[in-house]
């Protein structure tokens, strides 16, 4: 057994976190809150660069061929600095939907296309019913001259206003489970009857939209994967993409319990730092433990999916359920160290705090999971 | 990262899983659960025989060397040991403190003389050992003891009292913390003595916990004489000494508490499928199924926070962070797992043993009483936090 990071990927960590410092300070971060983009050009042409936008894909589609394990690595650090933009969405979500049921020239297009920084592509998954699981999906996709209709609305989808395609779940049957009849289409942005609708959100780093499909025609090679069988390779992809989250995660969870301790080394209360009061340290040390807890249970499910063992599911519901509790704590009980000043604006708190909050439900929030672990645990 | 085991590993594995499944004793798998015990006063001698039998087959000090009567093992074969013994749900090992504590303390201080006279009776159970640190006014504040040792030629004569001594009562030896240089800072004046129970002076007194047993005691010596070749690591060294014991405790029993709390939970679910509320099992219950399955979340956490600090250690490093989270983290899931026990029983929780009416023969009334020890027992949770503020944190004493 080794439950730690090789050297290749505590110099990725390194490699990361000097850049994220570099490039992605707060006051980019902050800038990229009011652009409704959410990202620039450059920014993203340089993570191309650094080949993490191809990390967890083939060689042979312009990725580098790393696993979860390394992404995890990858993804603490962008949680860290609230990284904004589509690289979740992109490289988890769509470019990942591809991978796990696209053809091998939809691969080939989309994948090197999205690792070489010119591509972006999003999921159209969840719905106004705010459902996780297959019976969700309820978006039509009617058979029609030889091709496809897609008519209904998808919810939460993230960054669809800057991508290039979707990837959108569409029922073509009402089969004998929830899970038969999903089908996966790409539709390009440009598709006639395709609208996109930027949403107000609480977390102004994550962009979600309404995507409304009014007889979105696309022929039968926007299918991706088989007819029918979409939820299979669906699961997958959010299985994996709520590891990588839950990384994400506990990168900012680790970031606020560095600022909350500085803080209560250097604020002086009645003569003393606050983190003297057993009061503020005793917080603190709660902190840490849901922390070192969280990158546990989140570092075994990246390895659980990596090796594809019998246990992933299990795994990764039990890492979004602890993850999803630990991270709002952690914020919350950050703002409440930071006292006024972490109530401000100003302060980058609250970019934490919302994203905690933002993330906890993506997926699935805790209460989901524990009842989806006790479903595996046959319970 | 990777979490399967060695081709090797794997052999130890079945070698450790094959021996229980043929010794593990009847009378210990024919109850009804088996709880998260720890040794209970009545079953003292049926445990010296078990670990009895666990020295004699191996598996016992797995990472002691060998000369000293260990197989000179990593943490490694001790994980994968722990973890076979909770899947058999196997009885606990009596002398944990002798080999949790006293045994590495002395591999770390002890004169080869002193190795080679303490370390194999402690693994074989032939010697039990006890930890004589808390007083009536020394607890949290462990480094005001005021146990005296005064110098008498080659001995030290001893006076004062120790208090929640466990098992002291069935104890041959005790790792003594006591005061010999009374004008010193109250760190530099303390000695570790190894001390034989046995020697003329020293009264144990059993103290009745409310779990209604006597698990621990109250120790007085009058006047013992313990000679000077027994004291491990120096006079007026005895601080740092006892400081790595108690290292080694949480570490080592950081393995223990993590098949305790895997037992502890299969009997709860097991009691949980077998129970029903409101005409129906318990397990269909979403309220109990959410509490149950965050049971199983923060039990797999633990277990996973302490792969990653055996990790360090098998290359050789310190552990970081994650080990320090693990005491905490243990005694507040084993508590609520103990409350919910009680609150699946419903009014029967009221049940001791006694009467056919108690649940599982009342054994969850004494898990459910006995866990609030946990907190306080080994190192308060507030003393852990504020160990985990300042010297993992970095945040100012108070």
């Amino acid at each position: 057994m080794d439950f730690g990071f090789n050297q290749e990927q505590e110099m990725l960590r390194a490699t990361a976190r000097k850049f994220l410092e570099n490039e992605c300070p707060s006051t980019f971060v902050r800038k990229m809150m009011d652009d409704p983009a959410g990202v620039t050009p450059d920014f993203w042409q340089k993570l191309a660069e650094q080949g993490w936008l191809g990390l967890i894909y083939p060689e042979a589609f312009g990725g580098v061929g790393l696993g979860f394990v390394d992404l995890s690595v990858l993804m603490e650090e962008m949680g860290r600095v609230v990284v904004p933009g589509p690289y979740f969405s992109t490289v988890l979500l769509g470019g990942l939907a591809i991978q796990e049921a696209g053809s091998e020239s939809q691969k080939k297009e989309w994948l090197t296309k999205i690792s070489g920084g010119s591509a972006k592509v999003t999921l159209a998954l969840t719905e106004p019913n705010a459902r996780w699981d297959a019976a969700g999906v309820t978006l039509r996709a009617r058979e029609a001259r030889g091709g496809f209709t897609l008519s209904g609305t998808k919810l939460f989808v993230h960054d669809a206003h800057t991508a290039d395609a979707l990837v959108v779940a569409a029922r073509t049957a009402n089969g004998a489970s929830p899970e038969d009849g999903v089908s996966l289409f790409l539709v390009p942005k440009d598709a006639r009857g395709l609208e996109v609708k930027l949403l107000p959100t609480m977390d102004q780093t994550r962009k979600l939209c309404e995507v409304t499909l009014k007889d979105v025609g696309v022929g039968s090679d926007a299918l991706v994967g088989e007819k029918g069988k979409g939820w299979q390779p669906l699961a997958r992809v959010v299985d994996r993409a709520t590891v990588a989250l839950c990384a994400e995660m506990c990168g900012g969870a680790q970031k606020i319990l560095e600022m909350t301790t500085e803080y209560a080394k250097i604020r002086i209360a009645f003569g003393k730092p606050i983190g003297a009061y057993q009061g503020v340290k005793h917080r603190a040390a709660d902190m840490l433990v849901d922390v070192e807890n969280a990158k546990s249970i989140t570092y075994y499910a990246a390895w659980a999916v990596d090796e594809q063992v019998a246990e992933a599911p299990l795994a990764v519901s039990m890492a979004k359920a602890y993850v999803s509790d630990a991270y709002r704590k952690v914020a919350a009980a950050g703002l409440q160290l930071h006292g006024g000043i972490g109530f401000t604006w100003e302060h980058d708190l609250h970019l934490y705090f919302k994203r905690a909050k933002g993330s906890e439900f993506t997926f699935g929030d805790a209460t989901y999971h524990r009842e989806r672990v006790a479903q595996l645990i046959n319970l | 990262m990777d979490f399967r085991l060695t081709p090797e590993q794997e052999s130890f594995r079945n070698e450790v899983r094959a021996w229980v499944k043929q010794n593990l004793p009847k009378e210990w798998t024919s109850r009804v659960i088996s709880g998260p015990d720890v040794p209970r006063v009545e079953a003292y001698k049926f445990l010296r025989e078990w670990q009895k039998r666990l020295f004699d087959a191996g598996f016992i000090g797995l990472t002691w060397p060998k000369e000293y009567g260990g197989r000179g093992l990593t943490f490694m074969e001790e994980f994968i040991l722990h973890e076979e013994m909770a899947l058999a749900k196997a009885p606990p090992v009596l002398n944990i403190l002798g080999i949790a504590m006293a045994g590495p303390t002395i591999i770390a201080y002890g004169t080869e003389e002193q190795k080679k006279r303490y370390l194999a009776k402690i693994l074989s159970c032939e010697e039990i050992w006890c930890q004589g640190y808390s007083e009536p006014n020394a607890g949290s504040d462990l480094a005001s003891l005021q146990c005296r040792a005064i110098r008498d030629g080659n001995d030290f004569r001893v006076t004062g009292q120790k208090v929640w001594t466990s098992i002291a009562q069935a104890a041959d030896w005790m790792m003594l913390l006591a005061r010999t240089d009374p004008d010193a800072p109250k760190h530099k004046g303390i000695t570790y003595f190894l001390l034989d129970m046995h020697s003329p002076g020293v009264s144990v007194r059993p103290l009745r916990q409310i779990t209604g047993d006597a698990e621990f005691n109250e120790v007085f010596f009058e006047n013992v004489s313990v000679p000077a070749a027994n004291v491990l690591g120096g006079i007026n060294k005895g601080w740092e000494v006892g400081i790595t014991t108690l290292m080694y405790e949480r570490l080592a029993l950081g393995f223990g508490l993590q098949v305790r709390l895997r037992i502890a939970l299969d009997a709860l679910v097991g009691l949980a499928q077998r129970t029903k509320t409101n005409g129906d099992v318990a397990t269909k219950d979403p309220i109990v199924r959410q509490k149950l399955a965050q049971l199983w979340i923060d039990t797999e956490a633990f277990k996973y926070t302490g792969a990653r600090a055996i990790t360090k250690l098998l290359k050789g490093e310190m552990p970081g962070a994650e080990a320090s989270t693990g005491k905490i983290w243990w005694c507040e899931t084993h508590q609520r797992l103990q409350d919910i026990a009680m609150e699946l029983q419903g009014p029967y929780h009221q049940l001791m043993a006694g009467t056919d009416w108690a649940v599982d023969q009342g054994l969850w009334q004494y898990t459910y009483l006995r866990s609030r020890a946990n907190s306080v027992e080994g190192g308060t949770t507030e003393i852990q936090k504020n160990i985990i503020g300042e010297r993992v944190l970095g945040l100012p004493k108070g």
